[in-house]
């Protein structure tokens, strides 16, 4: 159980997540977007959107710095100061994220249009991150002491950000995670099935970041040779949330 | 001096009878698909009036197009690192109740009703919500000034000259002010994509946005001041109009322009400096834009400028298709066509000849005559109604250029109306207005009765590219995604079907003629498409294999006929 948990599922996530997207990049260009609903509701998507993605970019960041750097090259930093740092770093991102996720899940269930915009993998997706979110959000709060999860203080820079690591190396340390807590258990397997998950909801939009925009020029001219046959109403592919009529309930 | 060409329309508001025929058409050919119902590529607003979306030209508002800051052009919505920052959520995106809430009619209520006492009733869902709404707006629901105490008072033109307009019935003016995608020479919407997915096609100028790269973060919405670019709710991708791209390619003029009932559309190329382009739109004082973009402009038939464009790859006939450019006449040789809201620095590419029938209207209601040259010139000196309107919309305000096209239009008027009576043409007429008598009858010649091919110079893009081409569609554009026919049997088998209106005609002629040969309306032909689904294995059919002697089905396609 701990090799399927722990190792297979995984190499099978993540395998998922890159074939994914390379399967859908190549394939489905034109479903690629972020789908935005701000054309039907704006009001609540003005505050929830910018405080979910800021507050996730910044969890991103956090996770980067707990997990993927090793424990050994953040020993200048005394431990207490870096406990601190995480774990008042960590709550503020998370309240963040949460709060706008909570906000855009309300918006997309009470305003009328957004709803009947929902596929069935977007309701998938949304309760995968907010499951992902809310165990990330218990264990900071274990790591800080506010609540009690499990038999005491649990050091996830020894344990899990170590499991991590070896995935990568493929050399991996499933008995790391054996030991774990189980709301780290439970926020680490919900977290690999949303990497399942990801290149086949809205999610890929991550990797369309538009960083590129600050430094190319205003005006793109293009030749229309560029990408010969490639137009705008040649394909019309058949995309999961199209509905061919109106739906009338 | 870079030389670039330019697709242009010219449109002479004085021959729109507002019949919407070109926004019909333009809906049907382009957006008649879910999540784009309430996007009208081509749309008609009654002026003094809203527009569409509701009041799209007040841009202390929506904040569209560029803004001068310390001699800079800026975007005015915000720079890179702004855009980048609110890319969460848009802070300036007109919601869909700024433009309408689409709807359908609950027809199978009339289709399914019984013989009953009482007339069944369709009513009216949302298309966006899917519930039964009442119809509160809609494209052009202050059409014909309709509701315009309330409506049209709110017109953002109006600014400054509120107190001249009337709008009691007897004494207002109005005129129809058809509106499409500027394929702007400096367009904001290209410059507000995060994704670098909207582009200028290099050569001939029209604004497109690659379906492929769209990621939906919606700043080209804002930054387009005309509000020209239109977010797809179903597909989450920004469209727009595509100046009918692929019958400009084979040389047939856009859907709207074809059928235009009036025939008040013209299309043709304009030769501009690319690298002047900047500097034109920067230009201090808002009153000179006009000039400015004018002055951007290239003469095809001076020497220099032709070798300079054949330097910089455009071909023969196209330098040719611009010295015989309908538009290029109307704005640079009788300067009788203005642009639209110069002053939002994008440097449109659809201008207007601005209506004279307002004018001629007052003189005749006086009980003047209206074809007078005398009575006309007073009239527009004194009238500040509507010239001050027209001058808000094609000339940031400045009277002088729209007087100056005004009393052009009005000579034209009483120098034909001789020529028509069968008198003696009068110089003086056309001296009035610093033109010649000639020069005046070829201009009422090319805004009055031009013929289909004087109104519409088109150049085809060129043969050796043809296989690009959208109409001919000899490129499989699946191809690039590993081959294969996108679907086996039935109506999608085979190679895609372009996106041209003539597709209809085209099909039927395939179903019902035994050639496989297809004339296509810009030359060429359709040979070499054959469904293998659907032969029967008796004989060989035209183009099944390459002919003998090692020429291609596709390179004779190619061959102009």
């Amino acid at each position: 159980m701990t090799t399927f948990l722990w190792v297979i599922v995984p190499y099978i996530c993540l395998a998922i997540f890159v074939v994914g997207h390379f399967w859908r990049y190549r394939y489905d260009k034109f479903g690629w977007t972020t789908r935005s609903s701000q054309l039907y509701e704006d009001r609540l998507l003005r505050w929830g959107s910018p405080m979910f993605h800021f507050g996730m970019l910044w969890v991103v960041l956090g996770h980067f710095l707990g997990l993927v750097i090793p424990k050994s090259w953040t020993s200048f930093i005394p431990e207490g100061i870096y406990h601190s740092i995480a774990v008042v770093g960590g709550m503020l991102a998370g309240v963040l994220a949460l709060v706008g996720v909570s906000i855009l899940i309300y918006r997309r269930r009470m305003t009328g249009p957004v709803f009947s915009a929902t596929t069935p993998m977007d309701k998938v997706m949304y309760f995968f991150l907010g499951a992902v979110i809310l165990l990330g959000m218990v264990n900071t709060l274990s790591s800080s002491g506010a609540i009690a999860v499990g038999d005491g203080h649990y050091d996830y820079r020894e344990g899990v950000s170590v499991w991590f690591r070896s995935i990568f190396w493929f050399q991996p340390q499933p008995e790391l995670m054996a030991d774990a807590p189980l709301s780290f258990q439970l926020h680490a397997l919900v977290a690999f099935i949303l990497f399942a998950l990801w290149p086949f909801t809205r999610l890929v939009h991550v990797f369309s970041a538009p960083l590129g925009y600050v430094t190319r020029p205003y005006i793109v001219y293009r030749s229309r040779d560029a990408r010969p046959g490639a137009g705008v109403g040649t394909r019309a592919p058949e995309r999961g949330w199209d509905r061919p009529e109106l739906q009338r309930k | 001096m870079r030389v670039m060409a330019q697709m242009a329309m010219v449109m002479n508001l004085d021959k729109c009878i507002g019949c919407h025929t070109c926004s019909v058409t333009c809906k049907q050919a382009w957006t008649n698909r879910a999540g784009t119902e309430y996007v009208w590529f081509n749309n008609v607003e009654t002026r003094p009036g809203l527009g569409y979306p509701r009041g799209y030209q007040d841009q202390e508002e929506w904040l569209g197009g560029w803004t001068l800051k310390n001699g800079r052009l800026n975007l005015k919505a915000g720079g890179r690192l702004k855009k980048l920052l609110t890319i969460f959520s848009n802070p300036k995106m007109p919601k869909i109740q700024d433009y309408y809430e689409p709807w359908t009619y609950d027809y199978e209520t009339l289709l399914g009703a019984p013989a009953q006492e009482n007339f069944p009733v369709a009513r009216p869902y949302s298309l966006i919500s899917g519930k039964p709404m009442n119809v509160s707006w809609s494209a052009n629901w202050d059409d014909d000034l309709g509701g315009s105490k309330e409506h049209a008072v709110k017109d953002p033109m109006l600014k400054g000259i509120e107190d001249k307009v009337k709008f009691e019935f007897e004494q207002t003016f109005m005129f129809y002010l058809p509106r499409i995608c500027e394929h702007c020479l400096n367009p904001s919407c290209a410059a507000s994509c995060p994704s670098g997915a909207i582009y200028k096609r290099a050569e001939d100028g029209i604004v497109l946005v690659d379906q492929d790269r769209c990621r939906g973060w919606r700043m080209c919405i804002t930054g387009c001041p005309y509000k020209k670019v239109y977010f797809n709710h179903k597909t989450g991708k920004a469209e727009k109009c595509t100046f009918c791209y692929p019958r400009i390619e084979v040389g047939i003029p856009t859907v709207c322009s074809e059928t235009c009932v009036g025939r008040l559309r013209y299309i043709g190329l304009m030769l501009y400096d690319a690298d002047r382009v900047l500097e034109a739109a920067s230009v201090e004082n808002d009153h000179d834009l006009y000039e400015a973009q004018r002055s951007v402009f290239l003469d095809p038939n001076d020497p220099a400028v032709a070798a300079a464009a054949e330097r910089d790859g455009i071909p023969g006939d196209w330098i040719e298709a611009a010295k015989r450019s309908p538009v290029r006449r109307l704005i640079q040789d009788y300067q009788v066509a203005l642009p639209l809201h110069p002053e939002y620095r994008t440097m449109p590419m659809v201008w207007y000849i601005p209506p004279l029938s307002p004018v001629v209207d007052v003189v005749k209601d006086t009980g003047h005559d209206a074809e007078d040259k005398d009575n006309l010139f007073a009239a527009i000196d004194t009238l500040r109604i509507p010239v001050e309107y027209l001058a808000n919309l094609f000339t940031a305000g400045d009277v002088a250029p729209v007087n100056a096209v005004l009393k052009k239009l009005a000579a034209m008027r009483s120098f034909m109306r001789d020529i028509n009576l069968g008198r003696n043409p009068n110089e003086e007429i056309a001296a009035a207005v610093g033109m010649g008598g000639e020069e005046m009858y070829e201009m009422f010649r090319l805004l009055a009765i031009a013929k289909y091919d004087e109104r519409y110079v088109i150049p085809t893009a060129h043969a050796e590219q043809a296989h690009a081409l959208e109409e001919l569609a000899t490129d499989c554009p699946v191809g690039e995604y590993g081959g294969g026919q996108p679907e086996a049997l039935g109506e999608g088998a085979g190679r895609p079907v372009p996106v041209a209106v003539e597709n209809f005609a085209m099909l039927q002629a395939r179903q019902t003629s035994d050639s496989l040969e297809n004339q296509l309306i810009g030359g060429g032909s359709k040979q070499g498409r054959v469904n293998l689904l659907n032969w029967d294995g008796i004989g060989v059919p035209e183009g099944l294999f390459p002919s003998r002697d090692g020429e291609s089905a596709q390179t004779r396609s190619e061959e102009p006929s």
